[in-house]
């Protein structure tokens, strides 16, 4: 009884109409950029935040919520369509859903994935709201040596299941971190690694260094392919799957939701695991594997559901805890601290219709992606026709006057360029950019915790293991290291992501 | 870079890099941590129980350096797949980050107008497929759409025209 009234004050709060209005308008704008090749949900969610900075509190964080969808849901249509998968939880969706669309398929493989998400993401706020008053108690009798040890496991276990090679993952973790402390320290009020500059003492702003790190470094790295890729744009007629589709479709997206909600609460778990495992689950299963790779609906219905899925009960974890699980959920922090909102446990106590209209607005945003984006899809689609040549620009505009008017200062243009180059010289090394911003936004969250444990142990680092609660989460973070590291383990691991 | 890169050991035998993009990932988390590091120690540093602000950066830039070695190191090992670093194209790099950062320079005097042109019309120039006249029409319908967006929709705060005019 008290999930539906909490729910109900949820939907009291997001469908008042000014809230349903930034709602739809995340959604479209989320789809509007995340439709865009190349521009992964990351890449667009950095591009539209500035846009919700001016917002009352709870409006942003509905608008960003459905621009989350959106930029899924564009990510989706691009893969489908033109086989150039946004991010990684999309590449499994090129091997089926581009298929189909060679098949003349296409509107059947966009109305699979956006009705499997559909369908996933409710299953999923149900979840959400359901786990997030017993989570949030938990949350409460963790101190300051439960919290680092979170983190920790929180972020081994972002890249772990991640793909390329663990150490440099790691590393760049580490980085990230690192990069966070940049700027005022808040115990003693020292300018850390400031160099005298005094935009600096602020710290690094997050969207400039998102920006740069996935917008600009992404649309140098596509300008350096001249490859033409086809595309299926004037084929998107029949939107409406059959009978036969609906036989094959059902039960992967039931089998997608269930392996995706369970993954997506993991910490580090989320989208792209959960959509790589959906499909294998698929292929397993089915009576028809040959047809995978050639266009089998399954291998579309499955991850998409799995990875909507994923993406709803990854915000578990931020909503109860105050810890992000992937970088996404990070940018979702910092959107949050901008409005003087500190995601954890006391923000649903505190502020329960901003945390009941979050969830509520989410299944909203869901809805309006079916309802509105199904039928306006060939809008989307002629999008993917305007030539690259007139779109990077674009981008670059609107990145350069949101990112300038965050804080209406023309420095964090020029942190974006620099985080552009950085981004760059990262994609040539090959290291994985999406964990140096879950440090970045951890990193101080850290430090300040691990101050207050040795702070209380009087020095005595022995507390993180004689707390048998944080000594539970170091060991599952160990545990994950061991199981990873072990040959049969690595061996399937770097196979399943061969294909990116 | 068609010579393949070499190093070598202490014995004075010589070690093949295989994985180039691991080796200088390495060298490049090396440097920062380090970097970091000695930085850090320019600040109080405590003790465990009581933390100066260089206590935690010093450290972590430790570890940094640790991993990059690890990683460095793992570069040379003769089993795994070898890799060589992908062509740098610093033209396209120069002419999209250029123009951003002359955006950057130009908006406070130019306005965001004129800086909108110089912005697109620079990073158009990366494209292989460049036209002034394709480059000039995505101008004036981005400084359009900016002005009707940002500036009257969603009431940004920005200089709008050159400062010598509206003064």
């Amino acid at each position: 009884m008290e999930l539906l009234n909490h729910l109900a004050l949820g939907f009291s709060t997001a469908l008042s109409l000014q809230n349903l209005a930034y709602a739809l308008l995340g959604c479209v704008l989320g789809t509007l950029i995340g439709v865009l090749p190349g521009l992964g949900p990351l890449a667009t969610i950095a591009m539209l935040l500035p846009i919700t900075y001016t917002l009352p509190p709870v409006a942003a964080l509905i608008m960003l919520a459905g621009i989350y969808y959106g930029a899924q849901y564009g990510g989706s249509t691009t893969a489908i369509l033109v086989n150039l998968p946004g991010e990684s939880s999309s590449v499994v969706t090129t091997l089926d859903g581009y298929q189909m669309a060679r098949k003349g398929r296409a509107g059947v493989a966009l109305a699979t994935a956006g009705l499997g998400s559909f369908f996933a993401g409710s299953v999923a706020t149900l979840i959400l709201a359901a786990f997030a008053t017993p989570l949030s108690e938990l949350a409460f009798k963790f101190g300051p040596a439960e919290y680092f040890s979170l983190m920790v496991l929180g972020l081994i276990g972002a890249v772990v299941l991640a793909s390329g090679s663990l150490v440099k993952a790691v590393a760049m973790i580490v980085l990230g971190l690192l990069i966070g402390l940049i700027g005022t320290d808040v115990n003693s009020g020292v300018a850390r690694f400031s160099f005298d500059v005094p935009e600096l003492t602020d710290g690094i702003n997050i969207t400039g260094l998102a920006m740069g790190l996935f917008g600009f470094a992404e649309i140098i790295v596509n300008l350096e392919q001249r490859e033409s890729r086809e595309t299926f744009t004037d084929r998107v007629t029949n939107l409406f799957p059959t009978r036969e589709d609906f036989r094959r479709m059902i039960p992967a997206v039931l089998r997608g939701t269930a392996l995706g909600s369970a993954l997506g609460v993991l910490p580090g778990g989320g989208a792209s695991l959960s959509s790589f495992a959906a499909y294998s689950l698929e292929k397993k299963t089915s009576q028809h594997p040959h047809e995978f790779g050639k266009g089998a609906i399954e291998g579309v219905a499955g991850p998409e559901s799995a990875n909507n899925a994923a993406a709803q009960t990854s915000f578990i974890p931020l909503l109860t805890l105050g810890i992000p699980s992937n970088a996404v959920m990070a940018l979702m922090v910092g959107a949050m601290t901008i409005h003087n909102i500190q995601p954890g446990p006391q923000v649903m106590t505190s502020n329960p219709s901003l945390f009941w209209g979050l969830i509520a607005s989410m299944w909203i945003g869901n809805l309006t992606l079916v309802i509105l984006n199904l039928p306006l899809i060939g809008i989307w689609v002629k999008l993917l026709k305007v030539p690259y040549r007139f779109l990077y620009p674009a981008i670059l505009t609107f990145c350069c006057i949101g990112v300038y008017s965050v804080n209406n200062t023309v420095f964090d243009v020029f942190v974006a360029a620099a985080c552009g180059m950085i981004g760059y010289v990262f994609m040539k090394l090959r290291c994985e950019p999406a964990p140096l911003l879950l440090g970045f936004v951890l990193g101080p969250m850290m430090e300040e915790n691990f101050r207050r444990t040795l702070l209380l142990s009087r020095g005595d680092f022995h507390v993180f293991i004689e707390r048998p609660l944080s000594l539970g989460l170091l060991v599952a973070a160990a545990a994950l290291v061991a199981v990873v590291a072990l040959p049969a383990v690595k061996a399937k691991r770097e196979e399943a992501f061969q294909d990116e | 870079m068609a010579v393949p890169f070499t190093v070598s050991n202490p014995a004075g035998a010589i070690m093949r890099i295989r994985k180039q993009t691991d080796f200088f990932s390495g060298l490049m988390f090396i440097t920062v941590g380090l970097g970091f590091s000695l930085v850090a120690r320019g600040y109080t540093m405590g003790t465990a129980a009581r933390m100066g602000p260089g206590y935690f950066p010093f450290w972590l830039g430790i570890v940094l350096a640790l991993l990059g070695a690890v990683v460095a190191i793992g570069a040379m090992s003769p089993k795994g797949e070898s890799d060589r670093l992908a062509r740098w194209d610093l033209r396209t790099v120069l002419w999209v980050l250029g123009s951003v950062v002359l955006f950057g320079l130009v908006l406070k005097p130019l306005g965001m107008v004129l800086s909108v042109i110089l912005l697109v019309l620079i990073a158009s120039m990366a494209s292989h497929e460049f036209t002034w006249r394709g480059a000039l029409l995505n101008a004036a319908v981005l400084v359009v759409i900016s002005l009707v967006a940002f500036v009257y929709g969603i009431n940004l705060q920005m200089p709008v025209w050159p400062a010598f005019l509206s003064a």
